[in-house]
């Protein structure tokens, strides 16, 4: 494992109007690790996230990839450095085959304007190899003829596939049945273990206790916590997303 | 190879492995029995047409009447060809027959003496005259988010008061120009309908063991080869049978190998190339398309343009077919009858789903329908009705196929 982090957000902020959605948070993330980040709603999760993957700036902070200081200042720049997000909603064309979904927007092509069929069926069926994906019947099945936790398969393959370097999933599991849940699991901890970052956003602390290496709390957008899994009880991450000490009063100017 | 290890290795593969034909066989079936009908109901719904109208008036099924039928199919497939794109986006285009007859209109206007043009620049310049229409529209429905139904709509009105106002007071415009006329009304020599005959199916044949060859070489699993040859024969048989009977009348219509053309290229566009996959993907899942990177916006223009033009194409076939235009162009049930075609031939009206060859067979309901009952010498009244009836059949035996597939998961 590499001594730096592959990212690092230092005191970054983001205010909505008179919302303050992140307040001077410090966050980590290492390679080949799995970063839990929880917290109530309206804790600011999913401000972070859409902030790393480039869906608006942070007010003030720091980013470091790598560690180099990097700007992100769209979802091109984020996915230039590798950093992908596997939406909850998914975003797979329920009427196209595996194969078209992973490639959908970065078709490979042949002469004539052609798509490469064949390059681009081999290619899917090593990614889905590479992530122990085995369950499919066929790549060449319309999407929607899969479960629920096939299609996150594929969502998630599809990010992995980009070459990416941290992959962000927004509640994964959210709408899975428990066989389902499983495979999900499985494949986020493969993720971490082909070395990629892995930052997972879930409600569900049994599922992150089972693949999360560390674990940060947020809460009424400050950090208030980060947890070693294997050190830490679900009752005390508990306590820290619904009573974690705030180091300031929410909506105050901070003084350095 | 590092490739070929991975593939060797792959699980995923080794569970898809070599499938024999009986297994093919099997694989069809359960599709079929599962509620994924393709073609079936369509092709069975000819065979009861024809066996109908046969018993009713054995004129039907001669070669004189199997050449008109051709003809007179051609104008609608032709559109319908386009309206397969815009259902394909899950959009509707209300315009393309006042566009189509916008087409035909510029394009006899400008062979007419005072400006007498060549046709090949009358027409080019009427088809560019749509295609900009197609912009126009599309830039109106993306730019603003309009409807399509609401746009189209106003151009079904707008449109068709051009007509009116370009043909103005003449009635009706001859067409002279022998070329334009031909392409309706021309049929290809005996000798000529064979030739294009084996060109076709040789194209299809070495399209088809090209792919199964090439992706035998990546080691992925095809299609045995005996299906394939089986499907190439069964082509060959029926092109045998389309050309013999036609050289039993006057021949081959030329207009029918226009059809082949479009059907071969827009099917090329749809399923080869990458603009087709963004037309389904649009139609599919809009929002993932957009994250995916792809110009929806773009993709949805260009289909309007490619609804407008194609639509430009078949009213200079029914204009040819007719040998002139009149103010009554582009009306009647030209509309409903191509979307009817698109439909009934099996493209869903909601967008993603369907082929481009679905305007032929849809079409070619259509206009057996129409001819049969021409034969029977029935009112148009009665027409209607069973042209209206067919339409409903279609969309509920597509509409009980979807339930079946969801409910056996293949949805």
């Amino acid at each position: 494992m590499a001594d730096h982090p592959l990212l690092e957000l230092r005191g970054v902020s983001k205010r909505f109007g008179a919302v303050q959605a992140l307040s001077k948070v410090d966050f980590e993330t290492r390679a080949g690790e799995v970063m839990a980040l929880v917290g109530d709603n309206g804790a600011g999760k999913s401000t972070l996230i859409k902030g790393i993957a480039g869906i608006y700036p942070f007010d003030e902070g720091e980013i470091y990839f790598d560690g180099n200081k990097v700007t992100i200042h769209g979802p091109r720049d984020a996915a230039a450095l590798g950093i992908e997000v596997v939406y909850q909603d998914l975003a797979l064309a329920d009427n196209l085959d595996v194969v078209a979904n992973m490639f959908l927007g970065r078709e490979k092509k042949k002469s004539f304007w052609r798509l490469d069929e064949a390059s681009m069926e081999k290619e899917c069926v090593a990614t889905l190899d590479s992530l122990s994906v085995t369950t499919l019947r066929s790549v060449r099945l319309p999407v929607a003829s899969l479960s629920g936790g096939q299609r996150q398969a594929i969502a998630v393959a599809k990010a992995v596939m980009r070459n990416s370097r941290l992959v962000i999933l927004d509640e994964p599991t959210a709408a899975l049945g428990v066989a389902q849940t499983r495979q999900v699991l499985d494949l986020v901890r493969r993720l971490a273990d082909k070395g990629l970052g892995v930052i997972l956003i879930s409600h569900n602390l049994h599922d992150i206790f089972e693949v999360a290496d560390r674990i940060t709390v947020l809460r009424l957008g400050q950090k208030v916590a980060q947890f070693v899994a294997s050190e830490t009880t679900q009752q005390e991450v508990v306590h820290a997303i619904t009573a974690g000490t705030l180091s300031h009063v929410p909506g105050m100017v901070v003084e350095e | 190879m590092s490739v070929k290890e991975s593939t060797q290795k792959s699980a995923l593969l080794a569970s898809q492995a070599r499938i024999t034909p009986a297994e093919y066989i099997q694989n069809y079936i359960k599709r079929v029995s599962s509620g994924d009908l393709g073609s079936i109901p369509i092709i069975l719904g000819l065979l009861l047409i024809a066996v109908i109208f046969q018993w009713q008036n054995e004129n039907f099924l001669t070669a004189r009447n199997f050449v008109n039928l051709i003809v007179q199919m051609a104008g609608i497939t032709t559109i319908a060809y386009g309206v397969v794109f815009v259902l394909l986006l899950g959009e509707i285009d209300l315009s393309i027959g006042y566009v189509s007859a916008v087409a035909a209109v510029t394009m006899t206007l400008l062979l007419r003496e005072p400006s007498g043009w060549p046709w090949y620049a009358a027409m080019g310049l009427a088809l560019l005259a749509v295609a900009g229409i197609g912009l126009f529209q599309g830039l109106i429905v993306t730019r603003f988010q309009v409807p399509s139904f609401v746009v189209t709509l106003a151009g079904l009105l707008a449109w068709n008061g051009v007509v009116l106002i370009m043909i103005g007071g003449a009635g009706t415009v001859i067409i002279q120009d022998k070329v334009i006329i031909g392409i309706a009304n021309y049929f290809l020599p005996a000798v000529w309908g064979w030739i294009i005959a084996v060109a076709a199916v040789g194209g299809f044949a070495v399209v088809q063991v090209r792919h199964v060859l090439n992706r035998q070489r990546h080691n992925l699993p095809v299609t045995p080869m005996v299906i394939v040859i089986a499907q190439i024969v069964g082509l060959a048989v029926l092109s045998g049978i389309v050309v013999y009977v036609a050289n039993q009348d006057r021949g081959v219509p030329f207009v029918g190998v226009i059809l082949l053309v479009f059907l071969a290229g827009l099917s090329f566009l749809a399923t080869r190339t990458p603009f087709g996959r963004y037309v389904y993907a649009v139609g599919g899942n809009k929002e993932a398309a957009r994250r995916a990177g792809i110009p929806v916006e773009r993709i949805r223009v260009i289909v309007f343009m490619i609804s407008s033009v194609m639509a430009g194409f078949g009213g200079i076939i029914l204009a040819s077919r007719l040998r002139s235009v009149d103010t009554a162009a582009g009306g009647g049930n030209l509309l409903l009858n191509s979307i009817a075609a698109a439909v009934i031939g099996g493209t869903s009206l909601f967008g993603g789903s369907g082929r481009v060859s679905s305007a032929v067979l849809g079409a070619l309901v259509i206009a057996s329908v129409e001819n049969g009952m021409g034969l029977l010498g029935l009112s148009s009244g009665v027409k209607f009705v069973v042209t209206g009836l067919v339409l409903l059949i279609a969309v509920l035996v597509d509409a009980l196929s979807r339930q079946s597939r969801s409910q056996s998961g293949l949805a």
